[in-house]
Order: structure tokens, then sequence, then C-alpha cells
């Protein structure tokens, strides 16, 4: 039982049991789903699919974060890739070609894996602070998508595109089988090689990682690249969700959901450590809130209001210093005392 | 062997080394300051009536919410910290101040509770940072989301202000001349932040302890600092410049609208970055960060002389940080490397 | 010199004990400072001596025990606290802002204070009269930045004085410094002590203790052993005192390196010539297959340097490097690993252990990024890799899935020595593999090195302890000042020999010994 109480995955996934709980009781067409032809609907069903471009941002995120940095171009990367796909498709003579559709995507996705490139070669070869580096292109990301769009929202037309983000395959929505695609390929790609543990080995102690001789440079560089290919594709769906690229809008606050996601997940902010599966349960953490927030009839607009009062909780949950207030209390855990330093 | 051997290392002769041995960590502002002047003679050599009296006075009246969230954000910046929430809570403080003006609240009673919401948003922060450890970026996030709802929270809409005194910090207009040299009070208001911060940096023990915990925290504490403190209190700082902003953004646009300042805490940062203060703390000034302002406000004004689309004001800033940041960061590796 | 034995006593502490998880870092401890006269605080690493100044100084709380300043009892809730009671610090890696002016650091918190806030021409003039007092001058509107350790040391004690402490703590202070600069400093202690200031000293280096201090007190892991006037205590004995038993268990050692080395082919690395600007001059070294190469010198001698710049950690700017007779460009780590290169840091924490990973997350790093991320080692073999080397090297706790930084200090060197030597190196540095661990875990893995040594690994082992160099190495390399200034070779040599050599044409006539 103790040891279940002290897994890192332990809290996470009681917060989201918990808004099911709590949504389900509400109102208990919640949890049911139902079936038209041949596609299933629902509250669930949506959380699935509307989950997917963040979900794809906070794998990204983790892998990021695991190497003690952070990624807040990620929104601008959306945007970009969205912009440049709808530019694409828009200005083609065939948008409903799955040809050019391909190519769109192709290109998007390219674009953000040079933008994630970048970024990685801010912090890994120049030595810039994640924060700053990544907030250049932040800063001037959007810009650039506004000036792909020409200033306008780019709206187009196109079946294969529509077919993303909205789509329907084996009566599930297609987003979240790119979702399930993100999860195993990240998963597969972290764990099955020792990727994983040498990111979080960089992550921990950069120093020590480099005289062990991990690739540390490499690894950082290609931490931003992931992050900015996942955003491409989510910007990809974002698109293909609305049909048009806006370039204010698209991935608006994005990476602070991320970030909040990966956090909630169990993976500290102070790199290291992460699970695939912890950032997993946090993303659907946020997207179950965010239902449960739009239900309770709150205007979107306020939404960020609960989402604050949920990180402060996050943050106070994970605090040492309260753990060690709650511990002495309850008499159940010694107190934290500083490092033995002699 | 009981005689005091003595150590004299003579302080660097010649102007320029000496100046260097003293006052190294001007050297960014002044980098500053010449990146607005070539700016300024590029935009001047093009257009040919960039340098009036009318535009440059402009600056100071556009500009003024960012000033003084930039002296705010320079506290926190100083000690190692970040705030995000400064463009949230402006937006916030201003909503509920014109809320609650609009419900006949005398303007003399509504810009005190605007400062204390301010403050106490900044307190939450440095609580957060202080006693629960939560990275400052964390913190701030959240203060930033909670302010951003609670402003939506006040209303969806825009709430139009007709306080005659907050209107009066806007619409007066101290002219030397037609044509001339103006200030507005909000201007004078940002000024007077300006200064107000530069002194206390300057010259009192919490400005010289912010300095000294941004250069070693752990060395301020060991040195019997008030670190904690002082360190809530340069949020508290930040907090009422984000609240005094939101009095002089409403004055500015005559509304409080709860999606003002979207962005504006990356503005602010970027502004304090290319004025010179470094973001790992200990190295900065309150006047760099007014030279950043300055040339983050000229480079709108450019764009939008040349009619270009306003997306690239944001693209030319983030180049901006970006030159700036790689060459702090030269700076760091050479002074570590001896 | 030696003071008044009845001098007055400032501060007493009396029965501290410290306990941090799982550890009882102090048990009834006593110390007594006296005015006047100086205090060492000697103790092998890990004895307590840092945890004692701390509860001095305030950083760590008491858990039991008295500490009573001038005949009133203080309870310290934190640094200020003591400060207030006249103890003020001066640690090791100064605790001063350089990003401040040297005049500010002195100054700050008591600055003087005019009708507009901080008076800064008074404020300098205080601080240059401070630092004249213990004989610096200086432009106290300069960063501290500029100076050197020495200089910003002596900033640190200049500040201590300014709050008018009637307790100086001096945590080894001495480490970093030359030997011109560490006369300025004893001067300067001797002045404070004939002005009535009780001073604390800590440090590593014996012969520093006797030229320095009037009274000993001595640490044994976490107990006190006793107080000793220091004229009553010959160095052998307070040697003794310190490790608490006889050294039987390393005559083995000795013996084994006492074998005939073939230096008949190409050695595993020969460099020559090799150095950076103003790290290190150039420099000759090689190693045989099978011998032990010890670096003997002072900290800050170029002893790390040499090696870092050998494995590639600091880039060299000078000389070249063969590897088995075939030229080699060793500009980082990686390239180093390529040619069977081990290195292990003197700095464990920051350069060595990672900590959250787990111990056989630690033992595999090095074979699995030498494989590269993608051939990933399959978890049959990673668990034999990790079982085999827990056993070789006795790790405590025997879990592989204990987290590394929960370690004590021996076992983490023990995991850092298996990561390297699972990679199957041929030449392994070691930089003060033994440092601040206990006696049992050093002659583990003394006696590791020694056996790996006879099985034909070249080794370049660096040791603050002398007598730890000249047991186990068949050659001594001798640093001194950024430079090698010869070779001896051990069976020839002992501790007296070597500490004559590395102070040989020295300016002053005190021989720099070094001890634990």
């Amino acid at each position: 039982m103790k040891k279940i109480l002290r897994h890192r995955m332990f809290w996470p996934v009681i917060a989201l049991l918990a808004l099911i709980v709590l949504n389900t009781i509400a109102r208990p067409s919640f949890i049911s789903i139902t079936v038209q032809n041949g596609q299933l609907y629902g509250a669930l069903i949506d959380i699935l699919r509307n989950s997917a471009p963040l979900m794809l941002v906070s794998l990204g995120m983790m892998i990021v974060i695991a190497t003690r940095g952070i990624d807040l171009s990620v929104g601008a990367i959306m945007a970009v890739s969205g912009a440049v796909a709808l530019t694409i498709i828009a200005d083609s003579p065939s948008p409903d070609d799955l040809g050019t559709v391909l190519v769109a995507i192709l290109v998007g996705v390219l674009v953000s894996l040079l933008l994630g490139i970048w970024n990685g070669f801010l912090v890994a070869v120049v030595g810039v602070q994640p924060i700053i580096a990544t907030l250049v292109l932040m800063l001037a990301g959007r810009g650039v998508a506004l000036l792909i769009t020409g200033g306008f929202i780019t709206t187009i037309n196109s079946a294969p595109y529509k077919f993303m983000a909205q789509g329907y395959v084996i009566g599930l929505p297609f987003a979240f089988f790119v979702s399930i695609a993100a999860i195993v390929i990240v998963a597969l790609i972290e764990r099955r090689t020792a990727l994983g543990v040498l990111t979080e080995a960089v992550g921990i102690n950069p120093e020590a990682s480099r005289l062990a001789g991990v690739r540390a440079r490499g690894i950082i560089w290609g931490a931003y690249a992931a992050s900015g290919v996942l955003a491409g594709f989510a910007g990809i769906l974002y698109t293909s969700n609305i049909m048009a690229a806006d370039a204010n809008a698209a991935g608006l606050y994005i990476e602070l959901y991320a970030i909040l996601a990966v956090v909630l997940g169990g993976t500290s902010l102070a790199g290291g450590k992460f699970t695939v599966a912890g950032t997993v349960v946090g993303v659907f953490t946020i997207e179950t809130l965010r239902s449960t927030i739009l239900f309770l009839g709150v205007p979107s607009a306020v939404a960020p209001l609960f989402l604050a009062i949920v990180v402060v909780i996050v943050v106070l949950v994970q605090s040492q210093r309260l753990r060690g207030a709650v511990a002495k209390l309850a008499q159940a855990l010694r107190p934290k005392k500083p490092e033995v330093a002699r | 062997m009981t005689s005091v051997p003595v150590t004299t290392e003579k302080a660097p002769t010649g102007v320029v080394r000496r100046f260097l041995s003293r006052r190294a960590s001007w050297v960014p502002v002044f980098a500053a300051v010449v990146l607005l002047v070539v700016i300024f003679a590029a935009a001047q050599a093009y257009f040919g009536n960039i340098l009036t009296p009318r535009v440059i006075s402009a600056l100071l009246l556009d500009n003024a919410y960012l000033f003084i969230l930039a002296v705010g954000m320079t506290f926190v910046i100083l000690t190692g910290g970040i705030d995000l929430s400064v463009g949230a809570v402006m937006a916030f403080t201003g909503m509920f101040g014109a809320s609650l003006m609009r419900d006949g609240m005398p303007s003399a009673a509504v810009v005190p509770i605007m400062l204390l919401l301010g403050a106490a948003f900044g307190l939450a922060i440095g609580v957060l940072v202080q006693y629960f450890d939560v990275q400052p970026f964390i913190a701030s996030l959240a203060a930033m989301f909670a302010a951003r709802g609670l402003a939506f929270m006040v209303s969806l809409d825009s709430i139009k202000v007709e306080d005659g005194a907050i209107l009066w910090l806007q619409s007066t207009r101290l002219q030397a001349g037609v044509g001339s040299w103006y200030i507005t009070p909000t201007g004078i208001i940002a000024l007077l932040v300006v200064l107000v911060g530069a002194l206390v940096l300057a010259f009192t023990r919490f400005g010289r302890t912010i300095y000294a915990i941004g250069g070693s925290e752990q060395s301020a504490r060991l040195m019997g600092l008030p670190v904690v403190r002082t360190k809530l209190l340069a949020y508290v700082v930040s907090g009422v410049c984000a609240g005094l902003a939101g009095v002089v953004f409403t004055a500015y646009t005559g509304a409080s609208y709860p999606l003002n300042g979207i962005g504006t805490e990356l503005d602010t940062i970027a502004a304090v970055v290319i004025g010179g203060t470094l973001l790992t703390g200990g190295s900065g000034y309150v006047v760099g960060s007014m030279i950043g302002v300055f040339v983050y406000g000229t480079i709108k004004t450019v764009i939008s002389f040349l009619g270009a689309d306003q997306s690239w004001t944001r693209i030319s800033i983030g180049a901006l940080l970006l030159m700036f940041v790689v060459v702090q960061r030269v700076i760091v590796a050479r002074s570590n490397r001896r | 010199m030696a003071a008044d034995t009845e001098a007055r006593p400032i501060a007493q502490m009396r029965g501290i004990t410290i306990e941090f998880p799982g550890v009882k870092a102090l048990d009834g401890v006593d110390l007594t400072l006296r005015g006047g006269e100086v205090h060492t605080l000697m103790g092998e690493n890990g004895a307590g001596k840092s945890t004692l100044i701390k509860a001095l100084t305030g950083v760590y709380p008491i858990d039991a025990g008295t500490i009573v300043v001038e005949g009133t009892p203080r309870t310290f809730r934190g640094t200020s606290d003591a400060q207030a009671a006249g103890i003020s610090t001066v640690y090791q890696e100064v605790n001063l802002c350089t990003n401040l002016s040297v005049g500010e650091n002195v100054m700050l918190g008591h600055e003087v204070r005019g009708p507009f806030g901080i008076d800064w021409k008074s404020t300098h003039r205080e601080a240059e009269r401070h630092l004249e007092g213990l004989g610096v001058r200086i432009d106290t509107r300069s960063l501290l930045a500029a100076h050197s350790i020495a200089v910003q040391q002596l900033v640190a004690i200049s500040r201590a004085m300014v709050t008018d402490s009637r307790v100086l703590v001096l945590d080894e202070p001495t480490s970093s410094l030359d030997r011109g600069e560490v006369d300025q400093l004893f001067g300067v202690i001797r002045g404070l002590r004939d002005r009535g200031v009780a001073i604390l000293f800590v440090t590593h280096f014996l012969d520093q203790v006797y030229e320095i201090s009037d009274r000993l007190t001595v640490l044994r892991n976490g107990a006190l052993v006793g107080e000793y006037p220091v004229a009553e205590l010959p160095r052998a004995e307070l040697i003794a005192k310190m490790i608490g038993r006889e050294l039987d268990e390393f005559a083995a050692i000795s013996r084994s390196a006492d074998r005939e080395i073939d230096r008949g082919g190409d050695p595993v690395i020969r460099a020559t010539g090799i150095g950076r600007r103003g790290v290190l001059e150039p420099a000759d070294v090689e190693v045989y297959d099978g011998e032990v190469v010890g670096i003997a010198g002072l900290l800050g001698s170029g002893r790390t340097e040499l090696v870092r710049l050998l494995y590639g950690a600091d880039r060299a700017d000078a000389g070249r490097v063969e590897v088995r007779g075939r030229p080699a460009r060793i500009t980082n780590p990686r390239h180093a690993i390529d040619r069977r290169i081990a290195f292990s840091s003197e700095d464990r924490r920051a350069e060595g252990i990672v900590g959250d990973l787990t111990v056989a997350e630690n033992i595999v790093l090095g074979i699995q990024a030498k494989r590269g991320a993608l051939r990933k080692l399959r978890k049959a073999e990673q668990d034999a890799i990790v079982e085999e080397y827990i056993q070789a090297l006795g790790v405590r706790p025997a879990n592989p899935n204990a987290l590394i930084r929960n370690l004590s200090g021996g076992n983490q060197q023990k995991v850092l020595l298996a990561r390297w030597l699972a990679t199957a190196p041929q030449l392994i540095i070691l930089d003060e593999p033994t440092r601040g661990i206990d006696v049992g875990a050093k002659a583990d893995i003394q006696r590791k090195v020694a056996e790996l040594s006879e099985q034909g690994l070249g080794v370049v082992f660096i040791s603050s302890e002398l007598e730890e160099v000249v047991r186990i190495a068949q050659r001594i390399v001798v640093m001194r000042d950024r430079r090698k200034i010869g070779e001896l070779t051990s069976h020839d040599t002992d501790v007296d020999d070597l500490v004559a050599f590395i102070a040989e044409e020295h300016d002053t006539q005190e021989s720099p010994e070094s001890v634990a």
C-alpha cells in the first residue's frame, strides 16, 4: 500500500480519476458513449479527440524538460506549420488530392523540424538558456506565420486534410490514433533504446554525463528537434480541426498547457526522470478539466483561472516543504533535512 | 613574523580599463544605447521625419505602461527570477478598477485598490517561490492564468472608463508649444517609476540585497542578508508595478478590456534583456530597461511608419533579443574563463 | 606564540548532536573557543568538521546540546543570528558576490547611510579602512570577480571584521592559496588573534596546523576525540588520533606496488609537451601497461589540470599525445573513451555521479554511452554486469535499484570505479578517488587499483595524501605551480623525500606537507 502511495504515478492518476468521477456525478451522460453510423460519440470520445494536439506537444515538451530545458516556442511552431501546410493547399489547384495534402503536411513538419533544430542549436551549441532561446522563436514565430498567410486567416476546403482531425477509423476519431502513434513512437524510442536513460542522465547532471562519454550536445539538440516535429504535427491537426490557419490563435498558450501536463504527470521541471505514461495522464487530466469547465457553463475565457488553481495545488503537492510539514504532522515520515554535506 | 604583509593591487590605469574594472556591467546598457541611436539614425535617414518632438513624445506616451512593467520586471530578474504574470495582472487590475469606477466608486479609492491587488499577486508568487520552492516560471505562470481568468470573470467585454481623474492622466498634455515636445501625466508617472526604481536599486540596502541575491543566493544567505524578505518584496514590487501599469493602460485606452496585455510579459522581458539585464540575475539596471523599452517602442514606430505588418515588430524584437542574448552569453563565457 | 591557556572562553559548544536521515553526523561534541587563540579543528573527511562549523554558524539547527556565546546561551535559526552573536565565517569556496564591488562585499548589510540612502563615498571609505587593517590596499570600487581567490578571502575576513566579530571561523581557507598567499593570510590571522579574536581554523595541511594554531580539537566519525594544546601533541600522535587505527591493511597494497614494470614496448599513453596557456605549462607524461603513475602536488599545482587535458575534458593547446605509439587527437572525452581511456573526476558530486539515477544505471552509463543510444544493453546483460561489479567492489548497500545519491561517498566512488571498469579501459585516470571517504572504502579502492594494475591496467592516480601515492604508485610525477617539476620512482622514495622534493627551490622555509 505504501509503495502504491509513493509511486510517482499515484497522484496524477488519482487526480484524473477524481475528475472523471466528479463529472459523472454531475452529469451521468459524461461516461456514456453512443454509437451512430458505426462511430462512437460522447464526452470521453471528444476528450480523446481534442487532446491530440496537446498530446503531441506535451510529449515533445517532456523530452525537452527531461534535459533540463523548456520549449516555449511550440505554440509558435504550430502556427507556422499550420500556416505553411494550409498555404500550400490553398495555392494548389487540387486541394482534395491526397498527394497535395501529403506534400503540405510533409513541408509543414519539415519547417517545424528546422525550427526545432534552430532552438536546439541555440541551446546545445551556443549555450543560451532554454527559456530565452525558445522565447526568441515564441516572439518571432507567430510573426513569421502571419507573414506566410499574408496577415489573413487562410481557409481551405480539402477532404483528406479535414479527415485528420475530424475523420473516424473503426469507430474512433482518427486524431486519437495519431495520439496513440505518437505515444507509442516516443515510448519506443525513449525506452526501447537507451535514449531515455541517457536523456535523464544529461538532465540530472550534464557535466558528469559529458565526462562519462554521453553525447550530451546531440541529445539536447535532438530533444528540441523532436519537440519541433511534434509541434509541427500538432499544428497540422489544429488547422485540420478548424480548416483555417489563424496565426494568432493557433496553439495559443499551448506551451503552458503542455508544461503543466508534463509537470502534472510527475516529471520535475528541474529535469531528469520522466515518464511517458505520466505525461499522457497529465494531458487527459487537463483535457478533462477543460471539458468540465465548459460543461459548468463557465465562459472558456475564464477557464485559465481554474487551471491556475490546479497548477497551484499540483506544485504545492509536489513541494518538499509542504510534504515535509504534512509528514511531520502525521509523524508518518521523517522530516527532510538539508542534504548531508560534510 | 608578526608584521602584517601588505597586498596592493593598484587600480588599472587608463580611463577605459579603469572603467571596465569597476563598471563592466554597464557595457550592455551602452550597447543598447548604441543600438537605439543606430535605429534612430537609420530611421531618420530613411523617413526624414522620425526625430521630431511629436514622435518622440509619443514614444513615451504609447509605452508608459511598458516602462512601468519593465521596472518591476527588472527587480525580479535581478534576483534571478522571472515574472510572467505582469501582462495578465495589468489586465485584471484594469478590469477590476474599471468595474468599480463604473459602479460609482471614486478613482481616489480605486487606484489604491488596484495597486494592492497587484501587490497581492506579487506576494502570492513570492510566497510560492520562497516558501514552497516552486520555480518562479511556474509560480508566475499560475498567477498569469489566475489573473487572466479573473479579468474575464469581471466582464467578458470591455468596460468604458468615464472617471475624469483617470482620463485626465492621459488627456492632459503639458506642452512646450504647438507641435512641440509634450508629456502626459502617465508619461510623468512612468519616468518617476523609473527614477524611483533606479534610486532604490542603487541607494538602499533592499536594492543592494537584490543584486547580492542575483549574484549568489547562497552567499547572500551566508552573509546574513534578509534573502527571504527581499525576494518576496521584489515580486511585490513587480506586482505593484503591474497594478500601476493597469491604471496607466486604462487611462491610455479609456477603457479596460480583458484581453489587454496578452504577450506583454514577453515584450517586457525582451525589453529588460535588450536593456542589458542578465537573466541569470545580479547584473543590470533600471535605466537599461528604460532604454530597452525605447528600443521596443522605436521599432514599433518604425514599422508603422513603413506601413508594414505589425508582426514585424515581434520578429524584430525576437531577432534583437537573440542578438543580445548571444552577446551576453559570450560575455559570461569570457568572464568565466578568467 | 602559544596563548595563555587560561584565556577567556568566548564561544562554548557542549554536547552538540546533529542527525541527518540515517546518519548521526555529530554525537555529543564539545568545542571551546577562547579569545586571542587560534584553535584548529582536525579530523578526516567525514569526521564532522563541516557539520560542527555549520552548527556554530547557524546553517544547521542542532538536535541536542548548547551553544553559549560570551556567557549567553544562544539558539541560531539562521546565519544572521550567528552573525548577530558575533560569529563570522569565511568558507573555502569564498561566499561573496563576485558581481558586486570589493567595497560592497565588505560592507553589504552594513553600508553607511545618509539622508538619501546609502552614502557610497563613506561606505567605500569604511571598506578601505577595514581592508587596510588587514594590510590590503585595493580599489574598493573594482569588481570582486577581478581579484584572485586569495584577495577574495581577505575581503571575506574584512567583512567579518565589519561586524566586529568575536569569533572568526576559517573553513579550509588555504586550500587554493600559494605559499606566499598563505603567509599573508597567516599574518592577518595573527593580527586578529592579537586583537583578542577567537579563531577557529580548519585545514588539511598538517604543517599549517603546527605553524599557526595554539590548540587542537580532534573529531573522528562525528565524535569528539579530544582537545589538546598543540605543543603537547606531536604529529604522529595527532595522525593516530585522527585515523584511530593502525594502517596494517595498507601494507599489502604497498608490497604490490614494488613490482618491476616492463617499459620495453610502446606505453599506453605518451603525452609530450601537453599544456594549456594559463592552466598548465607543457609537461610530458607516459604510462605503461600495468603501471600505476602517481601524481603528487598540492591542490592547484596543476595535477587535476594535467589529467583533464589527457582525457580531453579540457582542450590542450600544446603538445602531442600518442596512444600505444600511434598519434591521437584527444579534444573531448569521447575521443579518450574511444581509445579506452577512462577518467574519474575529483568532484564526485558535480562531475561523477548522476544522483537521481540508480546504482545500476550509473554503473552501465559508461558502457551505454560508449555503445550509443540505439544499442541498448539487454536487461540480462545489464544485470550481470551490475551484479559482478557490486560484488567485486563491495558496494553497500548491494541494491542495484537504490538511488546513488543516497549512498555514502565511498560507495559512490566504488560505483564510479565500476562504471569505468565495465568499459574495459586500458588506462584509467583516478583524480582523488579516495577523497572524503571512510578508511574502509579507501582501503578497498586502493586494493582494487593495485589488483587491476597487476592484471595489466595502466593507472594514473592522484591523491592529496602523499602516503597513498607513495604506497600505490611505481612512479610519481611531481607537480608544482602548474608545472611538472620532476619524476620519482617510488621504491626508493618515502613521504619525506617526496615532501622535500615538492618543497625544493621553494621561496619559504616551511615545507608544504599534506596528510589527510
